[in-house]
């Protein structure tokens, strides 16, 4: 089944391409033009569906046109009337079987990809997930990395080729960690983790984001992926490991108040002292920042920080 | 409808006015079933969420739990015998079964008020964790409604004694009487769901 | 308290604000003094109980709320396409779409229909009230003072910030500690209070109130389609009442529903809300659906085709909107399999949903289409809903939701369903049943203009949204990165058509009143059911003589068999409930209690709720019965309207 949709697919996928360069002024939907396996079997399923869709708009249009076109009430008009049509059984079952038919067609490839999302996607290289824990809060992203023993703030470094293994935790409001070209969204909620697999295949640089909305300094709360050969990323790795701070819990406290911050690299993670994703972690932040949750940003556009694409991160 | 039918009915349903009044109240319950539900949900998800309060096993006492059960249910069935003695046309009888109904629901309303008070004093309050709070708010809104049964009661029984059973006064006290014995299912359920469960569990 | 934080301060637009109220406040005043109105208001509106005056009332406020509603659109709109003119904050960004949001759902959308349905659905089935009329009043009442009391909030206290969801911990007293949340809240429970009232009082009223002969399948569509919404409002506003308490508990008595301290649960919330928040979706789509069933059949002059099929399809929407409420959180992990049932109901409803769209195309087969302004609202639909319904279906895919979750696709995907099903089907039903409910109709010139505007700037407004999701641009955000700012302007131009097309449909109404002829006969139309058999203006009692009812298109069958519903010698008198300045004053008592609540002064709270215990107790001993409409009267008002 799975086989056989990827070759529709790419016929599909062709007829799209085709559709949306018309519509949308060619530039290319981040959402369409996947980076990774997760993003390409959700763009393969939408556009699965926007064939169907497509049939049913041109279906209902043509009728409607017709309908409105043909049966206007207009002096010499020749087309039939029919004041007491009632109904008809057996049009009736049949547009009922239709979309039926349809939403069947739709169901089979939705839960089968529902059901592959849950699993790390097929690697290329022989090793299994690369765990970070994304941690939000009010409006910033920490990524400890516990194998490595690294944490970075508001950036992300990860290896192409390997499924990457979020486990999603936040240290105040309901976020959610959403990289569009690499696949999409999971909440980030305090006391309980979700988990999230998503995988680069081209190396690059994405565009990440909280598209949850939890207020003032929500707009401002984005990080950039760094994807690199895994050569590169150790390098990374090791040169995190060597060169940046460790990053004591009082530090990790005052991070923790709510604001804007810049990007940072430590060579130690919070995950030592506390884990938002359990009971007992659930209201470390509020017990520390009660006052300052209270307080106003008075945010303007612009002011901010940079949103594109940057060399230096970290302090690196 | 001709009227020799309509004087066959009880006198609660004889008027238009009146029938449509205790279809809406039927309605009514309905959208209270739902609004109970809800709390019953609420409370079946927070169930262990005790953080640092005492567990519900620790606090529950299956005496008065059993004690409040019966009063309750006795006094939904005063409540039952007071529509009957309506139905014979006896508003003394009437009167004297409701003003048990109402004796038996202030105690009701006693027990909770002390066994409130009691979980208070030993560290279980509203604010204590999300467990409790359902709690509170679960049996809470239960014992508002209670309150609230009793006043409109007292209001019905002036209303009673100065215009004595008519089809409007009939038609107030049969729609009480449905609503006091929903209270007393929501009451078996909270009974069974709550203190049961809770000092099983 | 002092004074500057009680009023909202700082901000220029919020101090036109204020200066706005005063004025037209004052203005208002002026006039009704001036003109010595005061009594006439009193004893024609706010004490009455008469189901069409109240549903004009329930309008009047709709459309105001609208204007309200879409200004603060128009603002959003304004700050996307320029975001580097700094029109607007984050903060006050974050205000303004929370506020749009909870007003066009709870008080622009809802009341709308809810007014609709008092004026049409007693005249539909034969009835001279609603089963309670006095309920219906203090339903108005405590809506309208639930609108006031959240429209207060952006001059006084400041307004709510959290998103018209309120998502905990955001919306909580740690994170929000502000009253603009607690305006929230109790603006929704003092409104909600009264459409729960609303819902029964017309199952009621359905119910038992039905004509002679009018089997249930022989109700015209658009009062199954109420039948069957205020079923859906009676589950399932209870289950908002309750999480609005809840939260109102945690924020003001300190319990732990939803707070991150106390093991509270803050997702929780988004359950509660949307098992009520799906079914709320289909309270203001299926009765869109109704009128649109009505309009068409009328304009079409050709019977509804499918009659049954379309009641069987609204009650097994009714039905799985209460099964799919998970889909509007997809992405909060629940696991594949809860996610796979999910996806499968909400795809379900499609089913029911297509039937309806080919049944209204059938309709339209071999029929006699009057492109009047009702009717083209009522056919901009069809193509303008699908569009939104297959969208729908696609956001359904919970494995292609995880990529249009809080994007802009979603934007645009509910704005279509709620703009082409929900606004077009307002404006349908206004421009319809106008005549009934004003005497006149509406300019049908200015009204295409004001159509052909709106539409347009609907689709020039949301078909960009779409590409704008699948490029990564999140919902809620107050400014933009480069790659979107090429269609945001164009969504902006698209949205202030609307507005333009909006003031155009308002000068419509002040156009008429002036210049439209009045109407001679009852039957503006050449309609179809039981509304169109009473005379314009409808009178007081509605119907002189109960008719009896045959089919569903009761009065287009008494038309075509040469029959009328007046027959002068079965008029009887009457009996007709008093007006009551009740209804009013306890709202009015509620709206103080709920507004001491939101500063959390307990005290004046407590007086406020002792105040309304003792309007409940004066209403308990008061048995007022009504007054009686004698014969000679009626007869009277008959011939004069009748021109006999």
């Amino acid at each position: 089944m799975r086989h056989r949709l990827k070759h529709l697919n790419k016929w599909v996928a062709f007829m799209l391409i085709g559709l949306t360069l018309l519509l949308s002024g060619c530039s290319e939907l981040t959402v369409l033009d996947p980076k990774g396996p997760v993003a390409e079997s959700q763009r393969d399923l939408i556009l699965y569906a926007l064939i169907f869709m497509l049939g049913i708009v041109v279906v209902v249009f043509t009728l409607f046109t017709i309908m409105v076109v043909k049966y206007r009430d207009k002096p010499n008009r020749k087309a039939e009337y029919k004041p007491d049509l009632h109904g008809n059984r057996k049009l009736e079952t049949i547009w009922t079987i239709i979309p039926v038919m349809i939403v069947t067609a739709l169901s089979i490839p939705t839960i089968s990809t529902i059901f592959d999302l849950e699993k790390p996607p097929e690697p290329s290289a022989e090793q299994g997930p690369l765990v970070i824990h994304a941690t939000a809060a009010d409006w910033k992203w920490f990524f400890s990395y516990p194998e490595q023993g690294i944490e970075t703030v508001n950036y992300l470094h990860i290896p192409t080729d390997r499924a990457i293994e979020f486990r999603l935790s936040s240290a105040d409001s309901m976020q959610a960690l959403w990289i569009p070209a690499l696949g999409g969204q999971k909440y980030n909620m305090a006391g309980m983790h979700t988990t999230l697999y998503l995988q680069a295949d081209e190396p690059g640089v994405y565009q990440g984001r909280n598209s949850n909305f939890n207020g003032e300094g929500f707009a401002e709360q984005t990080f950039k992926v760094h994807a690199e050969n895994s050569s590169d990323f150790q390098d990374w790795v090791e040169s995190t490991q060597n060169t940046a701070p460790e990053l004591t819990q009082d530090q990790y406290d005052a991070l923790l108040e709510p604001g804007i911050v810049d990007t940072m690299a430590f060579s130690s993670t919070h995950l030592e002292w506390v884990d938002h994703g359990t009971k007992e972690g659930m209201d470390y932040s509020i017990e520390r920042h009660r006052a300052e949750f209270a307080e106003q940003l008075h945010l303007e556009n612009g002011e901010n920080h940079e949103h594109g694409p940057s060399e230096k991160e970290g302090g690196q | 409808m001709n009227a020799s039918e309509e004087n066959s009915k009880p006198l609660e349903y004889q008027t238009e006015q009146g029938q449509m009044n205790i279809v809406g109240f039927w309605i009514f319950l309905a959208a209270e079933m739902a609004l109970f539900g809800t709390l019953f949900a609420t409370y079946a998800v927070l169930f262990g969420r005790t953080a640092d309060s005492p567990a519900p096993g620790e606090l529950f006492e299956p005496g008065i739990a059993i004690v409040m059960t019966l009063i309750l249910l006795t006094s939904s069935f005063t409540g039952g015998l007071a529509i009957n003695d309506m139905r014979r046309g006896s508003v003394k009888g009437m009167m004297t079964w409701l003003l048990i109904t109402l004796a038996l629901g202030l105690t009701f309303l006693g027990f909770e008020i002390y066994e409130f008070y009691h979980y208070a004093t030993e560290g279980a309050t509203l604010q204590s964790s999300a467990y409790w709070s359902a709690f509170f708010v679960l049996t809470g809104t239960h014992g508002l409604h209670v309150t609230f049964g009793i006043g409109w009661l007292i209001l019905l029984l002036i209303q009673l004694a100065k215009r004595g059973i008519t089809s409007v006064t009939s038609n107030k006290l049969f729609i009480f009487g449905l609503y006091w014995h929903y209270l007393d299912v929501i009451w078996i359920f909270i009974f069974t769901g709550v203190y049961l469960l809770g000092m099983v569990i | 308290m002092q004074l500057d934080e009680f009023f909202v301060t700082g901000e220029p637009l919020i101090y036109a604000g204020m200066v706005a109220i005063t004025l037209v406040t004052g203005a208002i005043i002026f006039l009704l003094t001036y003109f010595k109105k005061w009594k006439w208001l009193w004893r024609e509106w706010l004490t009455t109980v008469d189901h069409k005056k109240i549903g004009i009332m329930y309008i009047l406020s709709a459309l105001a709320m609208l204007f309200r509603a879409g200004t603060d659109a128009l603002m959003m709109r304004t700050q996307l396409a320029f975001p580097d003119m700094n029109f607007l904050n984050a903060q006050h960004y974050n205000e303004i779409f929370t506020t749009h949001g909870t007003i066009m759902i709870f008080f622009m959308a809802m009341p709308f229909l809810i007014g609709l349905m008092n004026i049409v659905v007693p005249l539909q089935i034969g009835a001279r009230d609603f089963a309670f009329p006095y309920v219906n009043a203090l339903s108005f009442w405590s809506f309208f003072f639930g609108a006031m009391l959240f429209n207060v909030s952006f001059v006084i206290g400041g307004a709510p910030d959290a998103g018209w969801t309120s998502y905990t911990p955001l919306a909580g007293d740690v994170m929000s500690p502000d009253p603009g949340q607690n305006f929230y809240l109790l603006a929704l429970q003092l409104s909600g209070i009264g459409t729960l009232a609303t819902g029964i009082n017309l199952m009621v009223t359905i119910l038992k109130m039905r004509a002679p002969g009018m089997t249930m399948f022989k109700m015209p569509i658009f009062t199954w389609s109420t039948f069957i919404t205020s079923f859906i409002i009676v589950f399932a506003f209870p289950i908002l009442t309750v999480a609005l308490a809840l939260m109102t508990i945690d924020r003001i008595f300190g319990s732990h529903f939803f707070t991150l301290a106390g093991e509270g649960l803050p997702m929780m919330w988004a359950n509660l809300f949307w098992m009520w928040g799906h079914p709320e979706v289909y309270i203001v789509i299926l009765p869109a659906f109704g009128i649109f069933s009505e309009v068409i059949a009328t304009f079409a002059k050709k019977q509804l085709f499918g009659y049954t099929v379309m009641v069987w399809s609204i009650i097994i929407i009714a039905g799985l909107s209460f099964l799919v409420w998970v889909h509007h959180f997809f992405t909060m992990g629940a696991g594949a399999f809860v996610n796979s049932i999910f996806s499968v109901t909400t795809m379900a409803i499609a089913v029911p949903t297509g039937v309806k769209i080919f049944n209204w195309l059938a309709t339209l087969y071999k029929s006699r289409i009057r492109t009047t302004t009702a009717m083209m609202w009522a056919l901009a639909f069809i193509p303008s809903f699908t569009i939104g319904g297959i969208t729908g279906v696609m956001l359904g895919m919970a494995a292609a939701d995880y990529q249009f979750h809080n994007s802009y696709f979603l934007i645009a995907h509910f704005h279509y369903v709620l703009i082409a099903g929900t606004v077009f089907g307002c404006f349908a039903g206004l421009v319809y049943w106008y005549p009934k409910m004003f005497g006149h109709k509406l300019n049908e010139r200015i009204g295409k203009w004001s159509f052909w505007l709106f539409v347009i700037g609907f689709h020039i407004t949301f078909l960009p949204q779409y590409f704008l999701g699948l490029d990564g641009m999140p919902r809620r955000v107050f400014h933009i990165v480069p790659e979107w700012l090429p269609l945001n302007p164009i969504s902006t131009v698209g949205a202030f058509s609307m507005g333009l097309g909006f003031a155009v449909f308002v000068y419509n109404i002040y156009y008429s009143y002036r210049h439209s002829e009045r109407e001679q006969t009852g039957d503006s139309w050449d309609g179809r059911t039981l509304e169109w058999a009473t005379p314009t203006p409808v009178p007081e009692y509605n119907f002189a003589v109960v008719p009896h009812v045959t089919s569903h298109d009761a009065y287009w069958n008494m038309k075509q068999k040469g029959e009328t519903v007046y027959d002068e010698s079965k008029v009887e008198p009457i009996h007709m409930p008093n007006s009551t300045g009740q209804p009013f004053i306890m709202s009015a008592i509620m709206f103080f209690a709920c507004f001491a609540l939101v500063f959390e002064w307990i005290w004046l709270a407590v007086a406020g709720l002792i105040g309304t215990i003792v309007m409940m107790i004066i209403r308990s001993f008061d048995y007022n019965k009504g007054h009686h409409i004698d014969a000679d009267e009626i007869k009277r008002t008959e011939r004069s309207a009748r021109g006999l």
